[in-house]
């Protein structure tokens, strides 16, 4: 009896920790959704691809037979520098011009921009899959009687930092000040002299960066095609409406709470394996939205989506 | 003393109501003008014509230097600090962050402290409550944040909207105190509009009457004050 607990506690571990690192990719693309949702109350149905769009980039520079062919960590640093000035490039280009305009044009044109990068992408790239390197090692490591893979714990570390990265943003400096402030209140930030239209320029390139990151989190345990971030976009709504829209920390609970969720129901529940698993992520946010719509740490119910 | 502020023809709407039909007023340089005037005579969208938050036909000058056409935070940035009516707290930020809002364009660190422990002097209050969510403060204690932050900036010309609106008479009289010092002592200009017409008389140099979106009346307080419609209308005796 007590053999077969431990056996059964530590498979229940280990899909734990895998949960996590799933849950890892979906925090970063949520965070990015609920930085945007904040600072400009639009929820941007394009990020899933933007992040596709940015890790093709990365692919080109270390894969691709014709590209420069660089380290990998070169190619990530480079992507998110890029990744930030193209946020900021579309912010600023397309997003501007309907600041004024009624939430559900901005969506629209987020929607629109999502469509045109899928057709961009397969245009530049073609249309095949593409296998994509991972930074960290699939070798299982084993900790106690729990087996886990360094990629797992690689993708857990980089989210973190990341998350540490922006509290020390927001917090610290001055740009994140302002950013903050230009989210909690426009026109008043503006009174105070903080450069608001800078500013929502800023939470997109960080948005999109975050986005880069979950694509090349998800590109090495899926394949890269340019439909890779559809499924991903999913549950990173479900994880940011689980969370709370507005709020980044209950983006990055809601992340990794959804991965470990949808885990255990995958393993321990028949039906819920493969396809079922969206039906899953679907089933997160209408249950949320029923029983508790602002999320777990979220404080206005959700209105606009 | 030369102009600091001279509003030229300014007309304004919301939509297809006109709120402003050419105003025109001036401001010397450490002078104190109150705007008088009831409910949706144009005191409020005056203001918002003076940051551009409002689209607006007229010339606004500040300082000699034509502002029409510049951004709200390139005006703040000028020297010109609004207080917007509700006092434009950022509720989820903290007090200290609402502050550190307030000096946001300076690069001054130095004078930002000692400046700081200024605001903290004026309002002791706001000391305690630093790492407090701004919201979480009481009206009057919000009215001060929202007067310690709007010094931080280093105005040259500070402009309130309703400083007194749902704040008890004591709180009402210690916030004019304290407009009138940094008027008397610091030679800070004051635009100020206000609903306590008596309060509003006694602490400013000159005053401004709109009705409809028009000036019917502007001159030095003492002045208005003594005048037939604004006693009737303002004074109630």
């Amino acid at each position: 009896m007590t053999v077969l607990l431990a056996a059964a506690w530590s498979e229940v571990a280990q899909q734990v920790v895998s949960g996590l690192a799933t849950g890892s990719i979906y925090a970063s693309l949520a965070l990015g959704i609920v930085i945007i949702y904040r600072s400009t109350g639009v929820i941007n149905f394009a990020q899933g691809e933007m992040a596709t769009f940015s890790t093709f980039i990365a692919w080109w520079l270390i894969e691709d037979p014709n590209g420069p062919d660089w380290p990998y960590w070169a190619a990530f640093v480079v992507v998110l520098v890029i990744s930030f000035a193209g946020g900021v490039l579309l912010e600023r280009v397309l997003i501007r011009p309907v600041e004024q305009a009624p939430v559900l044009t901005i969506v629209m044109v987020t929607l629109g921009l999502a469509i045109a990068l899928n057709g961009l992408i397969g245009w530049i790239w073609g249309a095949e899959t593409r296998s994509f390197p991972g930074a960290f090692s699939t070798r299982p490591i084993h900790v106690g009687s729990v087996t886990f893979s360094i990629q797992d714990a690689g993708f857990i570390a980089v989210m973190l930092a990341a998350v540490l990265c922006l509290y020390l943003f927001f917090r610290f400096t001055k740009a994140g000040l302002g950013l903050r402030a230009a989210a909690a209140g426009g026109e008043a930030s503006r009174l105070l002299g903080v450069r608001v239209g800078w500013m929502l320029a800023l939470g997109w390139g960080i948005a999109t960066m975050l986005g880069a990151l979950s694509g090349m989190m998800t590109a090495p345990t899926a394949f890269l095609d340019p439909n890779m971030m559809q499924g991903v976009l999913l549950y990173a709504f479900a994880a940011a409406v689980l969370g709370g829209l507005d709020s980044p920390i209950g983006a990055v609970v809601g992340g990794l709470a959804l991965g470990v969720l949808l885990n255990l129901l995958g393993t321990y529940v028949d039906f819920f394996g493969g396809q079922m698993r969206l039906v899953g992520g679907l089933l997160v946010i209408l249950g949320v939205l029923l029983i508790r719509p602002q999320g777990l740490f979220g404080r206005v119910a959700v209105r606009r989506v | 003393m030369p102009v600091l502020l001279e509003l030229e023809d300014v007309s304004a709407r919301y939509g297809p109501i006109r709120a402003l039909h050419g105003v025109s007023l001036s401001l010397e340089e450490g002078s104190t003008l109150a705007l008088l005037g009831a409910n949706g005579a144009g005191k409020t969208t005056t203001l918002r014509a003076v940051s551009n938050l409002v689209r607006k036909t007229g010339e606004v000058t500040f300082s000699g230097r034509r502002i029409s056409h510049r951004s709200p935070e390139g005006i703040a940035r000028l020297g010109i600090s609004h207080v917007p009516q509700g006092r434009g707290i950022l509720a989820e930020l903290t007090v200290e962050e609402n502050l550190r809002l307030g000096a946001y364009t300076r690069r001054d660190r130095a004078s930002i402290r000692s400046d700081l422990e200024g605001v903290y002097d004026h309002f002791p209050r706001l000391r305690e409550r630093l790492r407090q969510p701004a919201g979480t403060l009481s009206g009057g204690e919000q009215q001060m944040l929202a007067l310690g932050r709007a010094l931080l900036q280093r105005p040259r010309l500070l402009m309130l909207d309703e400083p007194s609106l749902g704040l008890a008479p004591l709180l009402v009289r210690e916030i004019f105190g304290v407009l009138a010092r940094l008027n008397g002592e610091e030679g800070l200009a004051v635009l100020v509009v206000e609903q306590d017409a008596a309060v509003a008389l006694r602490t400013c140099a000159f005053a401004c009457v709109l009705e409809v979106g028009r000036v019917v009346l502007a001159g030095p307080s003492d002045e208005l004050r003594e005048h037939e419609s604004v006693r009737q209308a303002y004074l109630g005796y």
